[in-house]
């Protein structure tokens, strides 16, 4: 019962989300028809019955109401059919968006994942032994994430790339080595060119994990219940990973679930850096040719993603914290 | 060595003490479960009947010196000498910050920097090998098995002793993985079972979390841990504070039973004079940092010697005298704020929560 509630909650926000998805792009100035033609004028004189061809293409060229584009679009998004992006004329949004999701969802999916395990472990150790060598990890992580993103991605491409030869400089695997499969060949060549934007987004999010835990720790270990466990003669790891850590990294576990969240929208600023084939590079794409379903299309699919993830935390908090548990 | 100051104590510091715990519900409830026929409604009842008190000693500790090295330090246990006997209760009884808690943490290496222990020495004598154990001496793992097998520790603040994410078998069961590690699943199980029982509670309890047991619950499921593997020494740091009276009562009754049942030595740590005058064998009275006395429970009654155990058997108001009469005949000349007794008060703000 309490499970169909929640579901039930995150329904009615999926479909705010999927409402506002839709209006908001009809509510901007400028229209998608002279979008495409600008786009066409480029190459070469346009005729005007191609303007009467890409109304009719793009759905522009009769008088529905905007209530029934509304359950058009609703019915459109239950089979699946996101529209014909403009950029990447004529693939749909849905191959486009499924093209760069997994590339994002893999880069940024497990280097928040690293991120968020180092943090925990390095500030669980931090703050068991505080005082010593380790603390002065905090400012150094701490400088790492004041540092712009952008600025230390330019920099690792710099030194790393471009002076030291070490890595590729930019893309998500080589084009003319390997084709995308799930042999080795490409796997291991992937893993290659995703190494310096994994390593950016670790080391410019890790200070934040690590001070966090490392706080948390040192104020659990002020617990009564660390001096009973201590009393109790368990050892130290044992006090250290299910009485201290295993408190201390609660509240760190919602911040990561919604950073996962954020996952999807990925690091725009990364992969445009690094051309990463991701979902941030194509958003940057969609925006810069006024590309309204692809955008509509991103949209969706963070917006779902923020919502899953939080779900996800929802039901998870439970399982750790047996506090929150609602019973009934 | 018990001391029948049934008389002498005004009753009305336990208004409980003529309700029978058997006929009320809740723990009590449990408790029917386990028979004792014997179990009177009184605390000096149970502990008169045959004394569990040996003339042999558990623990000896001689000269204990702890101080707190903040600022120019604050010398929170001074010159500190006692000797605990197998079976007694021996109530340790001051004000706020005197250092109580600091002398009884000291006893198992339980105190954290920056206390430190400067000079004493503490001595345990093993009843299981017969061996004496320099327990100021021990580090590491030794440190750690000597710990609650030995003397084991319930603590103030039943409410935050337990961690709130484990439940009651995770917690109990790693004392007996720890020092029991030979011990197969299903006689931990079995162990942890009895434990629950012993003190009062329902096995089913078991898988609870600590935010599902009531105060009173909860520091019996501390109890229980503490008797997990049947130490010879239990120090006890106010753990009826934070509950009303009649769960303390309960709770108290446990105590004095099971001390009865295991002969366990018992260091009670309370700032309720009163109270320890019923269930202790002897007190110690402590005053900034220092034992000023250490009587049996009747002696430090009747006739204290030191002008503060007067001063504080006199701060406890009674509730059948006149208005403003708070003072008990004979006890309640008032001190001078330095020189006697206090002359060796040093206490500094951070003293305050060394206590």
């Amino acid at each position: 019962m309490h499970f169909l509630r929640k579901i039930g909650f995150y329904l009615v926000a999926l479909w705010a989300a999927v409402t506002l998805n839709f209006f908001i792009p009809r509510a901007l100035p400028g229209s998608p028809v002279d979008a495409v033609l600008a786009k066409l004028a480029l190459r070469g004189p346009v005729d005007p019955s191609t303007r009467e061809a890409i109304e009719v293409m793009l759905g522009a060229d009769d008088d529905t109401s905007l209530f029934e584009e509304y359950f058009a679009y609703l019915a459109g998004l239950f089979r699946g059919d996101l529209g014909i992006s403009v950029t990447y004329f004529p693939t749909p949004v849905s191959q486009v968006v499924g093209q760069s999701l997994p590339w994002t969802l893999v880069l940024v999916g497990l280097a928040t994942t690293i991120t968020f395990v180092i943090g925990m472990v390095l500030g669980t150790v931090a703050g068991w032994k505080r005082g010593t060598w380790l603390d002065s990890l905090i400012p150094a992580t701490t400088i790492l994430q004041a540092v712009p993103y952008f600025w230390l991605a330019l920099l690792f491409i710099y030194v790393l790339s471009v002076n030291m030869g070490l890595f590729p400089i930019a893309g998500g695997y080589d084009y003319t080595l390997v084709r995308p499969a799930l042999d080795y060949p490409f796997l291991s060549n992937a893993v290659y060119y995703g190494f310096l934007p994994a390593l950016t987004i670790v080391l410019s999010s890790l200070g934040g994990w690590l001070l966090g835990m490392r706080n948390m720790m040192v104020s659990t270990l002020s617990e009564d219940y660390i001096l009973t466990a201590e009393a109790k003669g368990l050892s130290p790891r044992r006090v250290m990973i299910m009485y201290a850590a295993r408190n201390a990294m609660l509240p760190s576990v919602s911040g990561f679930a919604i950073s996962l969240g954020f996952v999807v929208s990925g690091s725009i600023v990364v992969e445009t850096v690094f051309s990463y084939p991701g979902v941030g590079y194509t958003m940057l794409q969609a925006v810069q040719n006024n590309d309204y379903s692809l955008m509509q299309g991103l949209f969706l699919i963070i917006t779902v993603s923020v919502l899953a993830a939080n779900l996800v935390v929802d039901l998870l908090y439970g399982v750790i914290d047996p506090r929150t548990r609602a019973r009934s | 060595m018990s001391t029948p100051v049934t008389g002498s104590v005004p009753p009305d510091h336990h208004p409980a003490r003529d309700r029978d715990p058997r006929s009320e519900s809740g723990s009590s409830v449990a408790r029917g479960q386990i028979s004792h026929p014997q179990l009177h409604p009184g605390l000096e009842d149970e502990r008169t009947t045959g004394s569990p008190v040996l003339e042999e000693a558990v623990l000896s500790v001689r000269d204990l010196n702890i101080v707190y090295e903040v600022g120019d330090g604050v010398h929170a246990v001074k010159d500190a000498s006692f000797t605990l006997r197998r079976g007694e209760i021996l109530g340790l009884a001051g004000e706020s910050g005197c250092g109580k808690t600091t002398l009884a943490y000291g006893l198992n290496q339980l105190h954290r920097p920056p206390a430190r222990i400067i000079d004493g020495s503490v001595v345990f004598h093993d009843r299981d090998d017969g061996r004496d154990v320099d327990v100021l001496a021990l580090e590491g793992p030794q440190l750690r098995t000597f710990r609650w097998s030995k003397v084991a520790m319930v603590f103030q603040g039943a409410m935050n002793s337990l961690n709130p994410v484990l439940n009651v078998r995770t917690q109990l069961e790693d004392v007996l993985t720890t020092h029991r590690p030979q011990l197969s699943r299903e006689d931990r199980r079995r162990r942890c079972g009895e434990l629950l029982e012993l003190v009062g509670v329902e096995r089913s309890r078991i898988s609870a979390f600590p935010h599902e047991l009531s105060g009173g619950m909860r520091q019996r499921v501390m109890i229980a841990m503490a008797l997990a593997l049947d130490p010879q020494l239990m120090i006890m740091d106010e753990p009826t504070t934070a509950l009303d009276v009649v769960v303390q009562r309960e709770i108290l009754q446990e105590v004095l039973r099971l001390r009865q049942e295991l002969g366990f030595a018992v260091v009670f740590i309370t700032h309720d004079l009163p109270l320890l005058l019923e269930i202790s064998d002897r007190i110690a009275v402590m005053k900034a940092g220092r034992i000023v006395e250490l009587d049996t429970a009747e002696n430090l009654y009747f006739e204290p010697t030191s002008s503060y155990t007067r001063r504080l058997l006199g701060s406890f108001p009674s509730l059948t005298g006149e208005t403003g009469d708070f003072v008990r005949a004979g006890f309640g000349e008032a001190d001078p704020p330095a020189g006697g007794d206090d002359a060796g008060r040093t206490a500094s703000p951070d003293q305050e929560e060394a206590g």
